[in-house]
């Protein structure tokens, strides 16, 4: 692994003056993204400023009903936590169903809001043209195996998808990341947070140079909605999705009165499906009202050459993650939403 | 065949293996004079219990400071990235990947590699997780075992986690097993957590 400076910070302002002094300087959180990636040697930076004894450890619950969530809050505390279980099942569930108990462990809410893609060609400084990782070098998963990438929100530059589960939670919840940098500190809306490639896939997120993000900033929860995570991947655990939906869905009498679509693993960030979420306000819940949402939701997504399958399964997360929401708001599931496994057969042997 | 006999039937009565992995050293204090060399960083923790200091580079990462200046090779390198689980250690008592973690962030933590586990369990001899790897037959290579047995222990010390056995192997999965030894560890683990007492709903 090739060197750097480190420096361990335990000021806010500190680290952003760090920070400051580096051209290419990194945080250093759980670690579980960057120093893989400098392992890689996909990131480079001449810096690492460690936050991880910054005091931004808590989650408290605001007067407005908001939960603030500190940046350095591991993934594993915030999905225990039990104002997170009660108030936003949906989090702790797709929560869980990432990653490994370790990685959980290490993981923090800014690193895992900031993780990059897993793209094949993007983790492999041997391939040369990768426009995120070398802007300008073209894409070669438009040519190559694309079965994992992604089918919405894709550009001629770029089709990588946005690995995060928390972020497909985050983006249906809604909210706000809390960022303080040399200019000082401001928020930026949770679903204006993550970028589309367009003709810049290098820029990922709104965080301008040497911003750390301090928070993030639950909205208030819908009251008695049912909630569901679903995720879909090719071993029953420890595995990225090829398709994930989460669902928030409450409802007015006896139709939908609000509802939240969001879907990981087929999108080149968190995404809403706000077509989808349109159809159903107001109408009577049934399978093909969900259907209905469902081939909305995908009905601008273009599929490369090994990744159409990725149409339909996204569609049948989205119908079974509604009926499954749906059962959760009329009381017949308790929470906290469980996340279901495997595309594929039960788990058999593998833990 | 008379010889073929010799494996073919487990006795778990047989008394367990002397064992290599008790972590008989305690001179952990590897750094000398009053400040670390330049371009290296001067790190102090507990290991296994034990005060311990160390001069590093900043891109060490812990696994490879336990390993070639601790030489303490209980804790394997699978696949360097954080994928495997054999290189699990116990960092301030939660389960993490050792290969993933720069050693000078450990400074003032707590570390524990499976050649310590024996002596941070309060009863004598081996912990029982590594009697119970053991007795059920749990590994056959043996590569991943000291990575299954630190996400094992911590996995029965959290209270957040149910004992039924799809939460267990759900909690386990960070922890590949090549040999495919996964009906047994989950044995293991159901064995000492009878012996522990520690059965939740
Ligand atoms: C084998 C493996 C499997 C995985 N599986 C999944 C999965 O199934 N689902 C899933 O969602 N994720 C998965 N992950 C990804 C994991 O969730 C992320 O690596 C993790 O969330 C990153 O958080 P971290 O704290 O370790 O970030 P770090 O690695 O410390 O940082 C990541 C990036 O964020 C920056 N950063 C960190 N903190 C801040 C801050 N406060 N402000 C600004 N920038 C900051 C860093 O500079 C770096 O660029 C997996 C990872 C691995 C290695
Ligand atoms: S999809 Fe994006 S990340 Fe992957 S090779 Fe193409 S430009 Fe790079
Ligand atoms: S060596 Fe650390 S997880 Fe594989
Ligand atoms: S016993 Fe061989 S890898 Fe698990």
């Amino acid at each position: 692994m090739r060197n750097f400076s480190y420096q361990a910070v335990e000021r806010v302002d500190s680290a952003v003056a760090r920070h400051t002094e580096f051209a290419t300087s990194a945080f250093l959180a759980g670690g579980t993204t960057l120093i893989d990636l400098i392992k890689l040697d996909v990131m480079r930076p001449e810096q690492v400023v460690d936050v991880n004894r910054l005091p931004l450890k808590r989650i408290d619950l605001l007067d407005d009903g908001r939960i603030r969530i500190g940046a350095l809050v591991s993934n594993t505390e915030l999905a225990h936590h039990p104002l997170i279980r009660a108030r936003h099942p949906l989090l702790s569930a797709a929560l869980l169903s990432g990653a490994s108990t370790q990685l959980r462990n290490m993981a923090t809410t800014a690193g895992n809001l900031m993780q990059r893609t897993r793209c094949a060609y993007f983790r492999d400084p041997t391939v040369p043209e990768c426009n995120k990782r070398e802007p300008g070098s073209g894409c070669a998963a438009l040519t190559g195996i694309n079965r994992l990438h992604a089918v919405l929100g894709t550009s001629e530059h770029c089709v990588a998808t946005h690995p995060s589960d928390m972020c497909v939670a985050l983006a249906a919840i809604e909210g706000a990341v809390e960022v303080e940098g040399p200019a000082g500190k401001r928020e930026v809306a949770l679903l204006d947070f993550h970028l589309l490639p367009g003709d810049t896939p290098e820029r990922e997120h709104a965080l301008e140079a040497d911003e750390l993000i301090t928070s993030v900033v639950l909205a208030p929860h819908l009251d008695s909605a049912g909630a569901h995570y679903l995720k879909l991947r090719d071993r029953a655990s420890y595995e990225f999705a090829l398709a994930s939906c989460g669902v928030i869905l409450a409802l007015d009498g006896q139709r939908i009165g609000q509802v939240r679509i969001a879907l990981g693993g087929v999108a080149t960030k968190p995404w809403r499906a706000f077509e989808a979420e349109a159809s159903l306000v107001g109408v009577v819940p049934g399978r093909e009202s969900f259907e209905q949402a469902a081939r909305l939701a995908l009905a601008h997504a273009r599929a490369l050459e090994h990744n159409a399958f990725k149409l339909p399964l996204a569609r049948q997360a989205i119908v079974r993650a509604l009926e499954t929401a749906l059962d959760d708001a009329q009381g017949g599931m308790s929470p906290p939403a469980r996340s279901d496994t495997g595309a594929g057969s039960p788990a058999g042997d593998s833990p | 065949m008379a010889e073929s006999s010799r494996c073919a039937v487990f006795d778990p009565r047989e008394a367990p293996p002397s064992a290599p992995h008790l972590d008989s050293r305690t001179d952990y204090m590897l750094s000398e004079g009053d400040r670390s060399p330049p371009g290296t960083l001067r790190v102090g923790f507990t290991l296994n219990g034990h005060p311990a200091s160390i001069d590093v580079e900043p891109n060490v990462v812990l696994l490879d400071a336990l390993r070639d200046r601790f030489s303490l090779t209980g804790t394997h390198k699978g696949c360097d990235h954080g994928q495997c689980g054999a290189c699990t250690v116990h960092l301030d008592g939660r389960a993490v990947n050792a290969c993933l973690i720069l050693a000078a962030s450990v400074d003032g933590a707590r570390v524990t590699t499976i050649e310590g586990l024996a002596a941070s369990h309060e009863g004598e001899g081996l912990h029982p997780l590594q009697r119970a790897f053991h007795q059920c037959d749990a590994y056959q290579c043996g590569y991943c075992t000291s990575g299954q047995i630190m996400s094992a222990a911590a996995l029965i010390d959290d209270e957040r986690v149910p004992s039924d056995d799809a939460s267990v192997r759900e909690a386990m999965s960070g922890n590949i097993c090549r040999c495919g030894a996964y009906k047994n560890i989950l044995r293991a683990i159901r064995t000492a957590r009878a012996e522990l007492g520690v059965d939740r709903a």
